[in-house]
């Protein structure tokens, strides 16, 4: 601090951080909203008076509302928060995706409702008194689990994010898709996941220790099965029986599923009925044919397991339009599957200059982190991007620097810094900038 | 020192860790032992050294029948796609702008066709072909992808020894080097 100066408090928290109104994350709080109350947040005083504004009495307040539920459900003024892009194969009706509405929702939680899915033939329709896991294969003592068993087992309790590899993949097409933010990204979610230490039950049917792979196979229709490097199942692997509190959803593999906390989601296998311990890869469909990424010069990468460092704002964005110059919160979510967040930077110009974000507590390793920072948009166009760091130093890649290294055809595992353009009216685009 | 008490000494500080071992060990043991046959029943997969493939054999001419009959309304003609995926053709489309990745363009393993077929296909009866029918169905994808002749058996014996074209193309990036 140059002694000539007296010290101020927060002089700078009203001013610029970095090019075309990004202010000090901090601006938010309770010292900084008020050097910003000339600015001010966006006026909303437009909107038209209704029945229910003072100094009326609103409806709802004239006579007693509904009863208790069972189970609740959200309120009907947010039915249009619902999973979107779902899409079959032609001649299924559940071999594909639907995505989370990301641009929707805040916080690092996804409900269980509208955590994204992928299946590869349909959600199965599990009575779990009848559900049965194997552990066998190079073990000593071969074993079959009751759900009700599993139940009764020690339990961790997890944050972590689960990501389809293929999420983003209409990002690698030449030309920007005219989607939501949901739509492109949607298939990363995030929950507290609760279930078995994988380790254990391993050491139970004693797992011989040369052995390097697991097979998982899933008790969907499909069977869908992939390889698991032993390592990462001794790890921090566990076999997940509640979501959020609650028993698995169907669509996420109820009764009980593998979780591999950063691996690609399609390794997370749903509906787990078998483990084998192998000695080498099977090379199952879905490690070889799919979920390999294709690169420019023809050949592929393989076992390319943990998601990338990432992020994305998803306020604005696509259809989420700002209301007229002013004061904005812009916000989105930063992941990693190699580790923790670090930082997330964003730019209001492109990329020409960067601000720090603030990282919403509690910042978890493999876990969605929300990340905020306070915008004074001046009603011009302009491109907001942001851009996450991991603690592995690991930078989350230009589109052009991810497109130049892999090409076009990787299909998977897309993770280069998303731009959005703000037109003059407040609309939100996607771009390639 | 005698010897004796030496030992009696090590045995007094031994003691404390060994109990702590066996506590650590101490876990629920709720799974019951699983016996050869429920094992059989569920173990399907098959690894590109065929272990376990059954016995049973299949010819290309013996998969078109089954494959008319089982796969082509999804799979087209010969494989060739539409609705759904295209099995065959795209051989030396990898590098380019339109990749076409089929069996024959970019699986590296036949015996991922075998373990794939049996397990999942056909799409709405998964697990209902006999073992020759996936054989036949092997077999004649092969062909169709002219990486096998048209009179040539697929068998647990064959099978393994077959060559995709594209089995060199792949990268191993798993254990991945820290960044």
């Amino acid at each position: 601090m140059s002694k000539g100066k007296p010290p101020s408090q927060h002089p700078s928290l009203a001013e610029p951080v970095a090019g075309n109104g990004l202010l000090d994350r901090r601006a938010f709080l309770t010292q900084g909203i008020a050097l910003l109350g000339a600015s001010g947040l966006a006026a909303v005083s437009a909107a038209p008076a209704h029945a229910a504004d003072p100094p009326r009495l609103a409806p709802w307040m004239q006579s007693p509302g509904a009863g208790m539920s069972g189970y609740g459900s959200p309120s009907q003024y947010e039915s249009e928060v619902i999973r979107t892009l779902i899409q079959s194969k032609p001649g299924t009706t559940g071999s594909g995706a639907s995505r989370t509405p990301i641009e929707a929702l805040d916080g690092m939680i996804t409900p269980n409702g509208l955590h994204f899915e992928r299946h590869h033939s349909g959600v199965p329709d599990i009575d779990p008194a009848r559900h049965r896991l194997l552990i066998h294969g190079l073990v000593k003592r071969p074993l079959i689990f009751t759900v009700e068993a599993l139940l009764r087992y020690p339990m961790v309790s997890r944050i972590h994010f689960l990501e389809c590899s293929g999420n983003s993949m209409m990002l690698y097409s030449p030309n920007p898709p005219d989607l939501t933010c949901g739509q492109m990204h949607g298939m990363v979610s995030c929950g507290e996941w609760t279930g078995v230490p994988l380790r254990m039950l391993l050491e139970e049917a004693g797992v011989d220790p040369q052995a390097q792979w697991l097979l998982a196979d899933g008790a969907d229709s499909a069977a869908m099965s992939r390889s698991v490097p032993m390592a990462k199942a001794m790890d921090d692997a566990f076999l997940a029986l509640y979501q959020n509190g609650e028993r698995l959803r169907p669509e996420n593999g109820y009764p009980v599923r593998l979780f591999l906390p950063g691996y690609e989601g399609n390794m997370n296998v749903k509906w787990l009925r078998r483990l084998k311990v192998v000695p080498a890869p099977v090379m199952t469909k879905d490690e070889t044919s799919r979920y390999t990424d294709l690169q420019a010069d023809g050949k592929s990468l393989m076992f390319t397991y943990a998601m990338e460092v990432k992020s994305v704002i998803t306020r604005p964005s696509p259809g989420v339009a700002l209301q007229g110059p002013g004061l904005y919160e812009v916000c989105g979510l930063s992941w990693s599957g190699h580790g923790t967040i670090k930082q997330v930077e964003v730019s209001a110009d492109g990329g020409k200059t960067w601000a720090a974000a603030a990282l919403s507590a509690p910042v978890l390793p493999r876990a969605l982190t929300r990340f905020r920072i306070p915008w004074k948009w001046n009603g011009a166009p302009a491109v907001l991007k942001s851009r996450a760091t991991d603690d592995s130093g690991a930078v989350q890649p230009t589109r052009d620097a991810l497109v130049s290294a892999r090409g076009t055809n990787a299909i998977f595992h897309y993770n280069a810094i998303q731009a959005w353009r703000v037109e003059s009216t407040g609309e939100v685009k996607n771009v390639y900038a | 020192m005698s010897t004796r008490s030496l030992t009696a000494i090590v045995l007094v500080l031994l003691v404390p860790a060994a109990t702590t071992s066996i506590l650590a060990r101490e876990t629920p043991n709720l799974g019951r032992l699983a016996t050869p046959a429920e094992i059989a029943g569920w173990d399907i997969s098959i690894p590109p050294d065929g272990n376990g493939l059954p016995p049973g054999s299949g010819t290309p001419d013996q998969g078109a029948i089954v494959f008319a009959q089982k796969c082509q309304s999804c799979h087209g003609e010969k494989g060739a796609g539409k609705p759904n995926e295209q099995l065959v053709g795209g051989q030396g489309t990898l590098a380019s702008k339109s990749s076409v990745r089929t069996i024959g363009s970019y699986w590296p393993y036949a015996t991922t066709v075998f373990d794939y077929v049996r397990r999942s296909m056909p799409y709405t009866q998964p697990q209902s072909l006999t073992n020759e029918e996936v054989y036949a169905i092997t077999a004649y994808l092969l062909h169709l992808n002219g990486i096998i002749g048209p009179q040539d058996a697929m068998n647990a014996q064959t099978l393994p020894q077959v060559k995709m074209p594209n089995r060199d193309n792949f990268i191993v990036v798993y254990p991945a080097k820290s960044k």
